[in-house]
This record gives C-alpha cells, sequence and structure tokens, in this order.
C-alpha cells in the first residue's frame, strides 16, 4: 500500500514498439552482481576452485611425495605452506584437500536439495498418504542422529568409496527443506494457476513439474547454496574424529584434525586449512544470501 | 484434545522405537565388540571373550536377531545393557547427562539472548553502522567450524595465559581433579573451566539468532499493525518494542527449544576438544570402543531429546501466539 | 465559514525519484466528510499517511499539513506522537494485519487510550468496553478479552474505530474501511462512522475507490489522478456534473445495482500511468477519449469553474464541459468500437476451426425452456471438517459449505450466482468444476452425470467446461510467457502447433499478437484478466464458469472486462457461471441470478425480477445496501440493516437460517415465528421461473 503497486502500472505500453523484456534469470544475475556482498563471494568462490583446481600447477611438490629432507618446517621459498611432520608439502596436501571438500559440498548440497525437491512436492501436492509415508520417513531421519549413523558406517567409506559418503550425508540433509518445499507446495496448490491447469486436465505429474517446482526455484537454489556449507562443515566434524572422507582421500576437515594437534608450535599446520575452509563457507554464505536477495528483491527494505 | 495427544505421543513413541532399532542393528552389524579384546596382551582365551560377549549381549556369534530381542525386551523396561567393560549404560548416560547440560545451558542461554537484541538492534537501525558490523561478525563467526573456532580459543587462552603468567582460563575438563580449598574456590575453578566452552557455544549461536532475529523483526517493521500503534500515539521506539519485538519473538523462542534438544547430543566437539565427558564425547568414544550398547541407548536419547524438543518448541509456540492456541 | 480543522497545501511524496503524490491540497471543517476517491496507485493513502507522519522512512514529503495551525510536516517523532490518536487518528484498509495479533482487542484499545490521559490501567481498561460497546459490540465486556484473529471483519474495523475516537480526535481519516467488508457489513460499518462522528464532532477524511460509498457519505469530494487531484467540490456538483473527463469516465464505467443492461458501461481504454514515467502533459491525457493536442503539452492546474467546484481539464471551461464531448463521441455505443476494431468479428477467428460452429450474433434466441441444459445441479451439498489449531489441529465440527442446492443453465445463458463471503458460493463452483461425484446429490455437465464418468470422459468435457478466476495475477503462472499460458489448454489436449491459435486468441480477447511473448508482470490488471479470458476460450468451450472475473479489477478496467464478456458470450453462443459478490456488476451481466446465503439458495430467478421485486427478505436487505454513486437517489433510500454477523456454517440456526438476522422475522407473529424456527424453507417457485425460499415472502415486508 506504502508504494505505489507496481502491477498496475507496469504494463502500460509507452511506446507502441515492442519492448524486450528481460529474461528471469537475467534480472537476478545483475540484482545478484549489482551487491558488494554477491560479487565478494562470487569472487571469493570463483578464487578458490581457481586455487584447487588449477593451483597443483604452480606448486612444486605433488600431494603424494614426501619431502624427506623437510619434516615440519616452517613456510619457506621450497614449502610455500611449510611441511607436515610426514614431509609432505602444506601447499600441495591444503589444495588436495580443498578440491574433495569442495567437491563434496556441492555434490551433497545438489543430491539433498534435489530429493527435498521431489518428495517436498510430491507429498505438499498428493497428501494422503504419500504425504503421511514420506514426511513419516522425513520425521524418522531427523530423529535419527545422523553424526551417530555417519561416524558407524565410516568404515564403508574406505578405500575412495567417497561417493557413498556423499550420498549418506544427502541422505541426512533433505529433510527440513523438504518440509518447507511440502508447506510451499501446499500454498502453490491452492494458487489459482495450479487450479486452472488442473481444471484444464493437465496431469498431475505435469503440474508439479511445470509449475509447482519451478516456482519454488529461488528457495531451491539458496536452499543448495547453503546447504554446501552445511555438508562442507558436517564433514569437517566428522573429519576431526576420523569419521569424514576417509584415506587415501583427504578433506580439509581431516587436515584441519591433524593439524590442530600440531597448531601450538607448528601453526602453518592447522592455519592454512582452516584459513581455505573459513574462506570457502564465508563465499557460499555470501553467495546464499545474496541469492536470496536478488531472488526476492521485497525482503530487501529501504533505500 | 487428549485423543489428539494420545495420537501424537503414539507417532512419537514408535518413531523413536524404529529409530532406535535401526541404529541398533546398524551397530551390532558394523561394529566389533571382540576386537577390544583380541587386541589385548596377553590374549585372553577364545571361549572367555565368547562367554564375556555372550553375557553383556555382545557375541556376534549370537544371531543379529537374537541379540536384538535380547536387547529390546530389556530396552522396553528401560534398561539398555552394560557398556563392553561391563558397566551400566543407564548411570553411565545419566552422569553424563549431567555434564553436558552444565555445559551447554549458560552457551545456549548466552547465545540466544545475545543473539536475539543483535539483531533486533541491527534490524530497527537497518543499514547503519551496528547493522553492517554485526552482519560482517556474523557471517565471519558462521564460516568458522566449531573444530577451528574451539581450537583458536585455545591457542589464544593459553596465549593469555603465558602473557600473564597466571591461570586465567582452564581448557580441560570440567573440574580441576583434587582442587584444594571451600566452595569458593571451586566455584571459581569451574567458572574458569566453563568459560572457553561457553564462548565457543555462545559464539555460533549468537551469530545464528542474531541473523535469524534480524529478518524476523525486518518483517514486522513495516507491519500494518506498527504503524497502527504509532497512529495512537506511540513514538516508534515504543512502538517497536512493545508491539514489534513482542511478535517478532515468537519465532525465535521456539527456535531455542529446539537448539537446546539437538546440542544435548549435538555439543560433540566443544565436548572432545575441551575435554568434558558428557554426552557427545560419549558418542564418539562409544563408536571407537565398539560398544554397541552405548550406541543403541544414545540413539535412544537423541531421539528422545528431538522430539521433546519439537514438543517443546510447539507448546511455546503455542503459550506465545494467541493464534495457534488451542481455541 | 469556519476554519478548517485540517488544511493540506501542495503536497508532494516521493520515494527515491518517483513522485508518488505531486501537490495535493485539501481542508476539512470540523463535523465535515471529505471523501476522496481515486483507483489503486493514485496516491490517495500516500496522501493521508503523510499527513499522520506514517510513511517510512525513506519516503520524502514536501507541502505543508496543518492541524489546528500546528505544521506536521516535518514534525519530529515526538511531535507527531503527541498529535497521532489524539487530535488526528486513523482507520487502515485490513483491520486484521492493522492490530496486533498477541495482545488482546481490549488491551490494545485501552493502550490508545492511556498513551494520551493519564489514567490507571483499570479505568482504561473500563474506558474500552465502553468504546467498544458504543461500536456496536455486543458482550462488549468479553469480547474485549477476545484476540483480534477470534473477532470477524466487521467485528475488527468496529473496533479499529473505536481505537480511533478514543481520545475524542478532531479529524478521522479513514482509509479504505469497509472495502474488505460485505456490503450488509459495509453498511452496518458506514453507520457506526457515522455514529462516531455525532460524538466525536470530527473531520472524517474518507479515502475509498467506491463511489457509492462516498455518494451516500460525504460532504464534499477529491478525485485523485496519477499523485494529482484532478476534480474536487461538493458531492452533488461533482457527481451531477463532473467536469474532468476522468470523473466523467469514472462515473460511466460503474456497474449500477439500479440500472440493467439497458445503460451500457462505458469503459476507459488503457490504464492509469506509471508514477515513474508520467507523461509530460496532462496525465490522463493518452486515456482521455475528449483530448486535444495542447493536453499533452502541460499539465492542467486545478483550476475553479464553477462556486466550490475546481477540475484540472483544459476543456473544463468550455461551455457544457468535456461530457458534451464525451456524449457526441460515443453515439455509436461501445459495441461499434469493438466491430470497427476487428473486421470479420471475433466469432471468426473463433470458429477457425468449425466454421459456423458459432451462434450468429443477430439471430433472435429461442425461449429458455427449448434450449438445451449445459448445466444441472440438483441437490449439491459438500461439507467439510472444521479444524482447529495450527499447532495442535484436531476436528472439532463440519463446516456446511453448500447445503443442498440446485440450479440448471440453458445455452447461451448466464446465471448470476451472488452471496456474501462465506455463503458458499466458490464451494460450489469448485465442487462442479471437479468433476466428480459429489457427497450428495447431482451435478450434469452437458447432460451427463459428473458420478458416473470415466477419466477419458471427464477429460473430454473438461474441453467444453473452463473456467476464469478472480485474480488474474495469481491465476497465471508467473514463469510462464502468454504464449505458454494460453497455450496450455490445448498441449494438455494433445493439440500442436499452438502458435497461429494463440495468436487469433489473443486478438480475440483484445490483445496484440506481440504480446504471446511476454510475461504476466508485465501487463495491467486488466489485460492480465483479458489473457485468462484467452487461456479459458482456447479449447473453444461453451460453458465457462467465472470466479469473481472483475472483482479484484478497478473500477475503470472492470467495464472493460465486463463488456469484453458480454460481448463474447452473444457472439460465441457460450453459457457463463458468474460467481460474484458484487450485485451490481451481476445485474449488467446475468440473465438470471440466484443468491446463496449460508450454503443454500434464498431466491433464484429472472434478473430483471429479482432485481425489481426481490422476494426473499436477504435479497431485500443485500440490494438495499449496496451504494448507488448517486448523491440524490443514495440518500433518499431507505436502508435494510441486518443485525450482527453471518452465523457460522460450522453451527447453522435450526429452519430457516436467515431467521437470526431476519428484519421481516422480527416483525411477525409468534405463530408465524414458530414456523421459520422449525422448518427450513425449501425453495418454491412464485411466478415464471422466479422462486424464493421464504415461508412468508408473499407477505408485505419491511420496505
Amino acid at each position: 500500500m506504502l508504494t505505489p503497486p507496481r502491477e498496475e502500472t507496469a504494463g502500460v505500453r509507452a511506446a507502441p514498439g515492442r519492448v524486450r523484456v528481460p529474461s528471469r534469470g537475467r534480472v537476478v544475475a545483475a540484482r545478484f552482481f549489482g551487491t558488494r556482498q554477491g560479487r565478494l563471494g562470487f569472487g571469493l568462490l570463483a578464487s578458490m576452485f581457481l586455487l584447487a583446481f588449477a593451483g597443483p600447477l604452480l606448486g612444486r611438490w605433488s600431494a603424494t611425495e614426501l619431502d624427506f629432507s623437510a619434516f615440519m618446517r616452517p613456510p619457506s621459498a621450497d614449502h610455500w605452506f611449510g611441511t607436515l611432520q610426514t614431509g609432505s608439502d602444506v601447499f600441495a596436501v591444503t589444495l588436495r584437500g580443498a578440491r574433495r571438500s569442495l567437491l563434496v559440498g556441492l555434490l551433497v548440497a545438489v543430491l539433498s536439495t534435489g530429493v527435498a525437491a521431489v518428495a517436498g512436492s510430491f507429498a505438499g501436492y498428493y497428501l494422503g498418504w504419500t504425504d503421511r509415508t514420506l514426511m513419516w520417513v522425513a520425521d524418522l531421519l531427523l530423529v535419527l542422529p545422523a553424526f551417530l549413523i555417519l561416524a558407524i558406517m565410516s568404515p564403508l567409506f574406505t578405500g575412495g568409496r567417497w561417493l557413498l559418503f556423499v550420498i549418506m550425508m544427502a541422505l541426512f540433509l533433505w529433510m527440513v527443506t523438504s518440509k518447507i518445499v511440502r508447506g510451499m507446495t501446499r500454498a502453490i496448490k491452492e494458487r489459482e494457476y495450479v487450479t486452472a491447469a488442473r481444471f484444464m486436465g493437465v496431469p498431475s505429474s505435469a503440474i508439479i513439474f511445470r509449475h509447482v517446482i519451478p516456482n519454488l526455484a529461488s528457495l531451491l537454489i539458496v536452499d543448495a547454496t547453503l546447504n554446501v556449507s552445511a555438508a562442507i562443515l558436517t564433514e569437517t566434524s566428522l573429519s576431526y574424529f576420523g569419521f569424514g572422507i576417509q584415506p587415501p582421500d583427504v578433506s580439509l576437515g581431516g587436515l584441519i584434525a591433524d593439524g590442530a594437534r600440531t597448531a601450538l608450535y607448528a601453526p602453518w599446520t592447522f592455519w592454512f586449512a582452516a584459513g581455505a575452509l573459513i574462506v570457502v563457507i564465508l563465499a557460499v554464505n555470501l553467495i546464499g544470501d545474496s541469492l536470496r536477495d536478488a531472488f526476492d528483491p521485497g525482503a530487501r527494505r529501504g533505500p | 484434545m487428549a485423543g489428539f495427544l494420545l495420537r501424537r505421543l503414539v507417532n512419537y513413541v514408535v518413531l523413536i522405537a524404529v529409530a532406535t532399532s535401526l541404529a541398533y542393528m546398524l551397530a551390532a552389524t558394523a561394529l566389533d565388540p571382540r576386537s577390544n579384546y583380541e587386541g589385548r596382551n596377553p590374549r585372553p582365551p577364545a571361549a572367555v571373550v565368547d562367554a564375556r560377549l555372550s553375557r553383556l549381549n555382545l557375541n556376534d556369534r549370537t544371531p543379529l536377531f537374537e541379540r536384538y530381542l535380547t536387547w529390546a525386551g530389556a530396552a522396553v523396561r528401560g534398561d539398555f545393557g552394560r557398556t563392553w567393560n561391563g558397566d551400566r549404560v543407564n548411570d553411565d548416560l545419566a552422569r553424563r547427562l549431567g555434564v553436558t547440560s552444565r555445559l551447554i545451558l549458560l552457551g545456549v542461554v548466552l547465545g540466544s539472548v545475545g543473539g536475539v537484541l543483535l539483531g533486533a538492534l541491527a534490524a530497527v537501525g537497518q543499514y547503519g553502522w551496528f547493522d553492517r558490523l554485526s552482519t560482517v561478525a556474523a557471517f565471519v563467526v558462521l564460516a568458522i567450524p566449531t573444530v577451528v573456532l574451539a581450537n583458536m580459543l585455545i591457542i589464544g587462552a593459553i596465549w593469555l595465559n603465558d602473557r600473564l603468567g597466571a591461570q586465567i582460563f582452564l581448557v580441560s575438563g570440567e573440574v580441576t581433579p583434587g582442587l584444594a580449598g571451600g566452595a569458593g574456590a571451586g566455584l571459581l575453578d569451574r567458572a574458569k573451566h566453563l568459560a572457553l566452552p561457553t564462548v565457543s557455544l555462545a559464539l555460533g549461536q549468537v551469530a545464528v539468532y542474531s541473523r535469524y532475529q534480524r529478518n524476523m523483526m525486518l518483517d514486522v517493521l513495516d507491519a500494518d499493525f506498527i504503524r497502527t500503534a504509532m497512529a495512537k500515539g506511540l513514538r516508534r521506539r515504543t512502538a517497536l518494542v512493545k508491539h514489534g519485538l513482542r511478535t517478532a519473538l515468537i519465532p525465535a523462542v521456539t527456535y531455542f527449544a529446539f537448539t537446546f534438544g539437538s546440542l544435548l547430543v549435538g555439543a560433540t566437539i566443544t565436548e572432545s576438544v575441551f575435554g568434558w565427558h558428557g554426552m557427545g564425547e560419549e558418542l564418539v568414544a562409544s563408536i571407537r570402543t565398539n560398544d554397541v550398547n552405548t550406541v543403541a541407548a544414545i540413539a535412544c536419547f537423541a531421539a528422545l531429546a528431538v522430539l521433546l524438543a519439537s514438543l517443546a518448541s510447539d507448546l511455546l509456540h503455542a503459550v506465545l501466539d494467541p493464534r495457534v492456541r488451542v481455541g | 465559514m469556519s476554519a478548517p480543522v485540517l488544511a493540506v497545501t501542495g503536497l508532494e511524496v516521493r520515494f527515491g525519484d518517483v513522485r508518488v503524490v505531486r501537490g495535493v491540497s485539501y481542508s476539512v471543517e470540523a463535523g465535515e466528510v471529505l471523501g476522496v476517491v481515486g483507483e489503486s496507485g493514485a496516491g490517495k493513502s500516500v496522501t493521508s499517511l503523510a499527513v499522520m507522519g506514517l510513511l517510512p522512512r525513506h519516503a520524502r514529503v514536501a507541502g505543508s499539513a496543518r492541524l489546528h495551525g500546528h505544521e506536521l510536516v516535518g514534525a519530529s517523532d515526538r511531535e507527531l506522537a503527541a498529535f497521532r490518536g489524539k487530535s488526528i487518528s486513523m482507520v487502515f484498509q485490513d483491520p486484521l494485519s492493522a492490530m496486533t495479533p498477541v495482545y488482546r482487542v481490549g488491551d490494545q484499545i485501552a493502550e490508545a487510550v492511556r498513551v494520551h490521559q493519564r489514567v490507571g490501567r483499570g479505568r482504561a481498561a473500563e474506558r474500552a468496553v465502553e468504546l467498544l460497546d458504543l461500536v456496536g459490540i455486543p458482550h462488549p465486556r468479553r469480547r474485549a478479552r477476545a484476540f483480534p484473529h477470534e473477532f470477524s471483519g466487521g467485528m475488527r474495523q468496529r473496533a479499529m474505530i473505536a481505537m480511533a475516537i478514543a481520545n475524542d480526535p478532531d479529524v478521522i481519516i479513514c482509509d479504505e474501511p469497509t472495502t474488505a467488508l460485505d456490503v450488509t457489513i459495509q453498511a452496518q460499518v458506514l453507520e457506526v462512522l457515522k455514529k462516531a462522528q455525532c460524538e466525536t464532532g470530527a473531520a472524517i477524511v474518507l479515502i475509498t475507490h467506491d463511489l457509492g460509498v462516498v455518494a451516500g457519505f460525504a460532504d464534499r469530494v477529491l478525485v485523485m489522478y496519477a499523485g494529482l487531484a484532478v476534480e474536487s467540490g461538493a458531492v452533488r456538483d461533482v457527481f451531477h456534473r463532473p467536469r474532468m473527463p476522468y470523473t466523467i469516465g469514472l462515473l460511466r464505467s460503474v456497474p449500477r445495482v439500479d440500472t440493467g443492461k439497458d445503460v451500457p458501461l462505458v469503459p476507459i481504454e488503457g490504464g492509469p500511468p506509471s508514477p515513474a514515467a508520467l507523461p509530460p502533459g496532462c496525465p490522463f491525457e493518452p486515456r482521455c477519449p475528449v483530448a486535444i493536442p495542447e493536453c499533452a503539452a502541460a499539465e492542467p492546474a486545478l483550476l475553479p469553474v464553477a462556486p466550490g467546484h475546481h477540475a484540472a481539464c483544459l476543456r473544463s471551461r468550455e461551455p457544457g464541459g468535456p461530457a458534451l464531448a464525451y456524449d457526441a463521441r460515443e453515439s455509436g455505443g461501445p459495441a461499434l468500437a469493438y466491430d470497427a476494431r476487428e473486421p470479420g468479428g471475433p466469432a471468426l477467428a473463433y470458429g477457425g476451426r468449425e466454421t459456423g460452429g458459432a451462434v450468429p450474433a443477430s439471430s433472435p434466441r429461442p425461449p429458455r425452456e427449448r434450449r438445451a441444459v449445459v448445466l444441472e445441479v440438483d441437490d449439491l451439498v459438500k461439507h467439510h471438517p472444521l479444524t482447529r489449531g495450527a499447532v495442535f489441529r484436531r476436528r472439532v465440527g463440519t463446516v456446511h459449505a453448500v447445503d443442498g442446492i440446485g440450479f440448471d443453465i440453458r445455452e447461451g445463458e448466464t446465471l448470476g450466482l451472488v452471496g456474501e463471503s462465506g455463503c458458499g458460493k466458490t464451494t460450489a463452483l469448485m465442487e462442479i468444476l471437479e468433476l466428480a461425484r459429489p457427497q450428495r446429490g447431482r451435478v450434469a455437465v452437458f447432460g451427463r452425470d459428473t458420478a458416473t464418468l470415466s477419466p477419458r470422459e471427464r477429460m473430454a468435457v473438461r474441453r467444453d467446461l473452463q473456467v476464469v478466476f478472480q485474480d488474474p495475477l495469481a491465476s497465471l503462472d508467473p514463469r510462464m510467457t502468454v504464449h505458454d499460458i494460453v497455450a496450455e489448454p490445448l498441449t494438455a489436449h494433445g493439440g500442436r502447433d499452438t502458435g497461429p491459435r494463440v495468436r487469433r486468441l489473443l486478438g480475440l480477447v483484445g490483445l496484440e499478437e506481440s504480446d504471446a511473448a511476454r510475461h504476466p508482470r508485465d501487463f495491467s490488471g486488466g489485460q492480465r484478466q483479458r489473457v485468462a479470458i484467452a487461456r479459458a476460450l482456447a479449447l473453444e468451450p461453451r460453458l465457462l464458469v467465472l470466479d469473481e472475473p472483475v472483482s479484484a479489477l478497478d473500477t475503470s478496467v472492470q467495464a472493460g472486462v465486463i463488456n469484453l464478456l458480454e460481448d463474447l458470450g452473444r457472439r460465441l453462443g457460450l453459457s457463463y457461471l458468474f460467481v460474484a459478490h458484487d450485485l451490481a456488476v451481476v445485474r449488467h451481466i446475468a440473465d438470471r441470478v440466484a443468491v446463496m446465503y449460508l450454503g443454500r439458495i434464498a431466491e433464484i430467478g429472472g434478473t430483471g425480477l429479482v432485481y425489481e421485486a426481490p422476494a426473499h427478505p436477504y435479497t431485500q436487505a443485500l440490494l438495499s445496501a449496496v451504494p448507488i454513486p448517486d448523491p440524490g437517489k443514495e440518500r433518499e433510500r431507505r436502508r435494510i440493516l441486518l443485525e450482527g454477523d453471518l452465523p457460522s456454517p460450522a453451527n447453522p440456526p435450526s429452519g430457516c437460517r436467515f431467521r437470526t438476522r431476519c428484519p421481516k422475522f422480527r416483525i411477525l407473529a409468534d405463530a408465524a415465528r414458530a414456523r421459520c424456527v422449525q422448518e427450513e424453507p425449501e425453495v418454491r417457485p412464485l411466478e415464471g421461473d422466479h422462486a424464493v425460499a421464504c415461508h412468508h415472502a408473499e407477505e408485505p415486508g419491511v420496505v
């Protein structure tokens, strides 16, 4: 009421010529990159990706190489981030951990948000038994202590089976989002464009994928972004106790856990990995927050 | 009403039973208590190990289902069996629950109250210096994993203690064993132990709550009822506190119950880093020592805690918000 | 002439670079009612909020607003707080969101008392109860302890008024106080406002888009358009001798409950300009039918045209004024304009597949009995469980939303289903559209019973039965283009190569072909509703169900959509089930009308009969409550005020459902009353196809 209702006036055609309407994606991107926060987050994350995947080309040591002439050495020209007890190069090892952590975070987020979208929208649209079953499963998974289950299963993730770990982690991350999706689906189902489609004879599954999920896209994208950081943080906690990504793979969490023991007298073993992790999480959170604002400008009040 | 509560309770009991059973099955399959004995020197005879495992209902040569039935029969009566070295799981967990409660209570209260205040202040002065500062601070804190934060606190505390040449902060355990002195000294000792873990818990909570409360507050800032309150003649500040904060507080309070419940088992890292022998630490220890019965009991307790927390947050919601109260 | 209580001069409001209010002046004296009318976005609410100092902080306000000579614009929060609620108070549009949900109503009123008066808590609570009693809330002592959500809409608005008069103010600003309410409740609330004015002697600024309300309630009126005051004067002058083409257009586009189809509605073309992109000249020039080239050059000033009557139009001083030019232009009527625009007419575009499938517009319709029945509803029942509590959900009863209704629609006919909110009209419509077996009774579409339809048959029936909803923004998926939206029913029914067909459909509803690539948000409300109509017509249906199709639209746009629907119905031989709460709109479009009350049909019959000679006391009260935008007529009418609120559909009264509020029931003898209490009246025929559900319809009533 306070600002002039845009929808009433937006459509007035000032000129007879055809107005090119920018696509929604373009508008969101423009809003996203229009904020300092969005640019900062994107820049940080992009450079972390670049460093993690292109960095090894710069370093002169590989992550598996051991320098038997340098154990527990502080940063130097030879070893930029110093070395570990074993003689590993901290720079190389950190990048390797970052690669794994980023990958785990992304995969878990995409998987869990996907499951949440499908489970939530089907439960919210069909209601009845579909709803009761899906939401009971969600409740069960919410009630099960995820940390405990993942920790018990950790021996299964050895020998490079980290993808299984990703799946298990995604399994414990979708429930809350799916409940939100369910609630919003119920609201969207009452929306007249869904009712209209139903009365036109459009089948239910087509309505879900054509009308419901696309209209939740903003929520889902933001949720997926925030799930990236949630997944990385959970993995870090698990790794701290040795329950996370298992050798021979290395994640930032594992490095931090090892580094924490020597942090007092060999700070480089701890701070580089911890710093990389903090930057990644910070970047992802900034992106998620800016995306939310970009999708929903109403949430950004004021000038 | 009674029928409704009963249905809900039955659903809770079923959820707990299924969750605990699943956890038991998983633990009994994946964990190997026998290995605890095999590593010993001298290695005990197989028959002795078998007998002991059987007595504890941990013998992997007994079929899984049989072990489950034995365990479940006792668990239904509230007895979660014995740990792998023969203690009663119930006593063990009761002691640890006390430790955890003492650890998290202050942290959670400080964190939520502080966070709500910060968030409300930030929202009222949106885009002011305080809002910007608290936003940046919240983002940084949220980006620091508990592991890193806890270790940073320890490093900082040790540095400070060295600088001042005094033990201001104690970084391990709940009390100093064998401490002499009266009640006052004992209390001070406890406070010194509690300070760092409380900060490590509270910081994260403050960050979460301040962001959350800021958004809630922003939602009501433009609400029509604030306008009405001002139209009555209330000053903006009064209207915001009396009408805005009261309404925007409801979600935070209900969220509080939920955090508390999940932290009863979830403070694993803080407990481990600071050497508090609480629930979370036991969770890790029990897996490491292949202690199937304890794992199952913790799973049961965690499920119970989550459900009670959600019930409590629903009840609080109903108490605070007349719109959802039972009519 | 006494000094004005509130004098606003040259008030301007801008949000960033957008000038929303551009120099508005008015003044009100004690005891006077000033009506401020205009469409949404005209800046009427912003103007009053600026006076109160209640705009968001990023709004920039300039100009002057003096209350008893004290300047309000630019005053500090502390100074304003001393005035607000004491000498100037406000009643807001939506009383649910305007009250703090977590405090009791009585406490919120008591707070208003305590802010300005040094009284104790107990005394303030007493005063709150007195005020609730004054505004006509039954059992005020008990009701003061209720929360806002436990009140009905009308009661909430009464409580808001109680809050506004708590400190005996000198000015009460009412911002659309009755827009969210049903007509019978609106009549009650306006009555309370009158009473409140008598008690306080305050000046009232009444902001509304409803010309009828202004005609009946205001002394003077200010018409706003695009942030400007474009006409002002005494109500009779402005309504009977309007001098600004916008006012003229507005008055001619409003459907009136006292005139039928014989007086055609004249829509105003286009929509209001965006405040961010105003034309250089008169803001109304792009839409003005009598504009001359000079109009586009500069904004006309608000100048006196007669004593006490001002208008902002270059042609307002011409002899006869713009109205004469208006009349001259219209000699062919709107139908002519439609024909002229589309050679071949819409029928051609529509019947692209089956030539001659459409009924020629000129051929006379056979009598009703000889036409085929397209929809037959008999004893339809829909009950649903009533649940309480959001956290602890449980069933506490059964809502008798639709409780045995019956009607039929013949080919080419429009049935209007009217009633206030909660009467079950939308539920009935949804039940019909489901095409499933009803809980009780029978629904037959095109002669086929919905209870026995196979999925394939149901799909076939859906082709012929389409729907248009109330809010076009909500009924169009915001992420799809107009082409995809209009093509959706075609593809759902296996259509391919939808492009040409969509283009034809858009032309049919008066949109451009190029609009197909745009999104719903790029259109104005009226255009969006045209898109929704195009979609409904895509499958060439025979029956169209319309759920409040124009109630979300501004008055000037409403008329265009009503005319389009009428035109399409006639040309394409469509039948309509037209559900609405606005009796004036229904009178304009419907051939027959059914009035619903609490899940039952109270009266049904030909539109002329029902409107001219209503037989049911509820219909009589309903019709008398609809304001007419004509100050002369409106002030002479006798209004039947209904008492109280609609009873809960979960617990309808025994016997006749209307008896608890029935004005006739109150004057009946005891024996006659007993029948109303014990026996539920069936719908029984009177004469012709006029039927009524009242035991005492033939006896003389109160009007």
